[in-house]
């Protein structure tokens, strides 16, 4: 397929008229957009299909970033707001920054990369379903409630904090009912909530996140060996009905 | 410690002169009620939940159903309710769970509220030989249009108009789940809507493609667990609705046990079969009323700003001030979900004792926004307990612009209320999986119940407003002045902004 590139220049641009462009754009077989002075502009990317289109985007995007999108890949150089890949079907986001809360929030397919932290509730209800499983993965460290009620997935937070552990607040897995967390440093067993439990870490959980850490690398510019060789934390559900127990029928 | 069985709840008989042994009730009855012995049908009257399936099926009416054949002692506090649920929790140290709405004997306001009619002075209209205005459009109404005169004399509206559902009827159905209740029962009611020129709404568990030939009447749900949901899920919907949450349990999520995940609910729900499908009880990425406001616009945007959308909330104290709220957010309708709402599973505790009536909801809400001069900002749909047309009436006269019906509609296709929806095995093939039962509808045949239903409530609503001389239902809505409150106090009166019973006008 031809590569044909398109420039948006967003300063100043509200958020719909900038998305009715990209959707112009794809229909006119555009099939790498580079936006550029994004300052805030939400929902970018919002509900687009297709797996041949890249969006790049200069500057800071606001929240809902490729919500419900359904294929393209797209790079941010800067950091990203509230929940990116938001309800995401497939396709591939890749922030060169950190990200807000509920990053990856209920997202059935596709990847997200964020090269440093997230915030609060990263992963939060990630589902998986078939063929369709989706990965979140964090370079630094997450904040409280990482991969709460998790049905699916796979998370991994490759801990490259300096002097910061991985995740050092409480809520990790809490309700977890699928899915699994790949935690690079230590996570204190109190931290974990109810649901979650630590489990092996096996050689085949370490080829299992392997081509995620590789992509990590590859797209960030990181070399650093040790990210494939150390231990992780493999967190997953104690149960896959963690709320079974606690109802009785009239 | 062992306390003994509860009287059972239902006593069922066979008047053996009547009965033909044809075996009928033993067929229909999935709790295995019935069973031959040589030439006579043992009972076992414990497992009956009241469905009435046997009484209806039996073709020579040889079944007898009593309820409550052994009561406790009577008692005004201690009822036996309370009392069942303490020896059941004595047992088992958990959550009593229930299902369908609100079982307390609480007044009914809508009963307390008196329609009016003309006499003498103002002449009722007959709606054979005047035109009714029935028809209902939900979404956002300009506050002002801006018209243009063409050079040719023409004019030309300049206005952009906001899209909304129009409907033909103030009735809408509202959402049930596949997973929650069969895809039969979803068929039936979809055809029975689109036959009416009327909507559902999908609930959170997908779009099955066999309902894609009524995608056009169809309400899609987006709700905390996100299920079903992708783009081509929001893009088949003719609006796109949030939930928030519902009156039978405001405040909580939802949770569909893996059982009731078969492949087919699994595939349209996008969860692995056998999954329990956890609907948390927030939506994870909505923690501020700015944050609703965000999904809002962001469903808007996915959808090129093509779809209303609604939020519906359950009827809560400070229902107004959320309505208000959700007013501003871009939404074009909010839904509001009273107290009395069905469901197919709700804590008892919640069922029966959070959120408010539906009545004084929609005057409050209808009030609020009103005051704040937002009122065209959205359309209210009013839910949670509407038996009649009656009822639609009085909802509108109070402000509502619309209703959901869930439970009626249920009812229409057989649903006797027996409140044991949980158990997967309802023997009308309404809330269950089970391939058997839920072949008990034919939605071939069913949908017309539901179109019956819903075209016997329509022309009752424009008798009523004939008689009270309004040809449009835009001239019923908010009209409070055509209500009157009978035996309701004056705070009561006061928040529905309705006189009392023989009042001047």
């Amino acid at each position: 397929m031809m590569k044909k590139t398109l420039t948006i220049d967003a300063k100043g641009m509200h958020y719909t008229p900038l998305n009715k462009e990209i959707r112009a754009a794809i229909k006119d077989g555009v099939t790498e957009i580079i936006l550029e002075n994004i300052n805030g502009q939400r929902f970018i990317g919002n509900g687009l299909r297709g797996k041949d289109l890249t969006i790049i985007i200069n500057g800071v995007p606001g929240g809902d970033l490729c919500m419900f999108m359904s294929g393209p890949t797209c790079i941010v150089h800067a950091n990203a707001e509230h929940a990116p890949g938001n309800t995401m079907d497939r396709g591939k986001i890749y922030i060169h920054g950190t990200a807000g809360d509920a990053v990856a929030h209920s997202m059935r397919g596709g990847e997200v990369y964020v090269r440093d932290s997230i915030g609060y509730r990263g992963g939060i209800h990630m589902k998986e379903y078939k063929d369709k499983c989706p990965v979140l993965v964090v370079g630094e460290y997450a904040r409280a409630f990482l991969g709460e009620y998790m049905a699916g997935g796979i998370l991994i937070v490759l801990g490259r904090g300096k002097d910061q552990p991985p995740v050092d607040e409480r809520g990790v897995g809490t309700g977890i009912h699928g899915g699994e967390l790949y935690i690079r440093g230590e996570v204190p067993d109190h931290l974990l909530g109810i649901g979650a439990e630590k489990k092996p870490f096996t050689e085949d959980d370490r080829e299992k996140i392997r081509p995620y850490i590789e992509k990590y690398c590859r797209e960030f510019g990181v070399d650093e060996p040790e990210l494939f060789s150390d231990e992780y934390v493999h967190i997953g559900p104690s149960s896959a009905r963690p709320f079974a127990g606690k109802y009785c029928w009239e | 410690m062992p306390i003994g069985s509860v009287p059972p709840k239902y006593k069922v008989t066979i008047d053996k002169d009547l009965c033909m042994l044809c075996e009928r009730c033993i067929e229909n009855c999935p709790y295995g009620t019935f069973r031959r012995e040589g030439n006579k049908i043992q009972i076992f009257s414990r497992a009956c939940t009241g469905c009435h399936r046997c009484i209806a099926m039996c073709p020579r009416d040889a079944i007898s159903l009593q309820e409550k054949p052994i009561d406790y002692r009577s008692h005004p506090v201690w009822s036996r309710e309370a009392r069942e649920a303490i020896y059941n929790q004595a047992q088992t140290g958990k959550i009593v769970l229930t299902g369908m709405g609100n079982a307390l004997n609480v007044p009914q306001i809508f009963d307390r509220l008196l329609l009016d009619a003309c006499q003498v002075t103002n002449p009722s209209i007959d709606p054979l030989r005047e035109p009714m205005e029935l028809r209902t459009y939900i979404g956002k109404k300009p506050r002002k249009l801006t018209i243009d005169k063409t050079p040719e004399g023409d004019i030309d509206l300049v206005t952009k108009l906001a899209p909304n559902l129009k409907c033909e009827t103030p009735i809408m159905i509202a959402h049930m789940s596949y997973g929650a209740i069969s895809l039969n029962a979803q068929l039936s009611l979809a055809r029975g809507a689109a036959e009416e020129k009327t909507f559902m709404g999908t609930g959170e568990g997908g779009l099955h493609e066999s309902l894609y030939p009524y995608q056009d009447n169809m309400i899609v749900q987006i709700a905390s667990g996100r299920f079903g949901v992708d783009i081509d899920y929001l893009e088949r919907g003719a609006a796109i609705e949030i939930k928030i949450g519902q009156g039978a349990k405001p405040g909580i999520g939802g949770h569909l046990p893996g059982e009731k995940v078969d492949e087919s609910v699994s595939k349209t729900r996008m969860i692995p079969p056998f999954s329990d499908a956890i609907s948390p009880a927030p939506h994870h990425d909505i923690y501020s009323i700015e944050d609703l406001s965000q999904l809002v616009r962001s469903l808007k945007e996915a959808t090129e700003w093509k779809k209303p959308v609604f939020v519906k909330i359950a009827a809560v104290h400070n229902v107004a001030a959320i309505a208000a709220g959700i007013a501003r957010s871009s939404a074009d309708a909010v839904v509001i979900d009273g107290f009395r709402g069905g469901t197919g599973t709700a804590p008892r505790v919640f069922r029966d004792h959070v959120g408010i009536p539906i009545e004084a909801a929609i005057a409050a809400v209808d009030a609020k926004l009103n005051e704040q001069g937002i009122r065209n900002e959205v359309s209210v749909i009013a839910s949670g307990g509407i038996r009649d047309s009656a009822d639609v009436t009085k909802a509108i006269a109070l402000g509502a612009d619309s209703v959901y019906i869930g439970t009626a509609a249920l009812v229409s296709l057989g649903c006797r209320v027996c409140g044991n929806c949980y158990r997967g095995l309802c023997p009308w093939g309404i809330a269950t999986q089970r391939e058997d039962l839920t072949a008990r509808i034919d939605p071939d045949i069913m949908y017309k119940n539901v179109s019956n239903l819903i075209h016997g409530w329509t022309l009752e609503i424009s008798e009523l407003m004939g008689a009270a001389g309004i040809n449009s239902i835009e001239s019923l809505r908010g009209n409070r002045d055509r209500l009157r409150g009978y035996m309701l106090d004056e705070n009561i009166l006061s928040v529905l902004d309705v006189k009392t019973v023989g009042a001047d006008v």
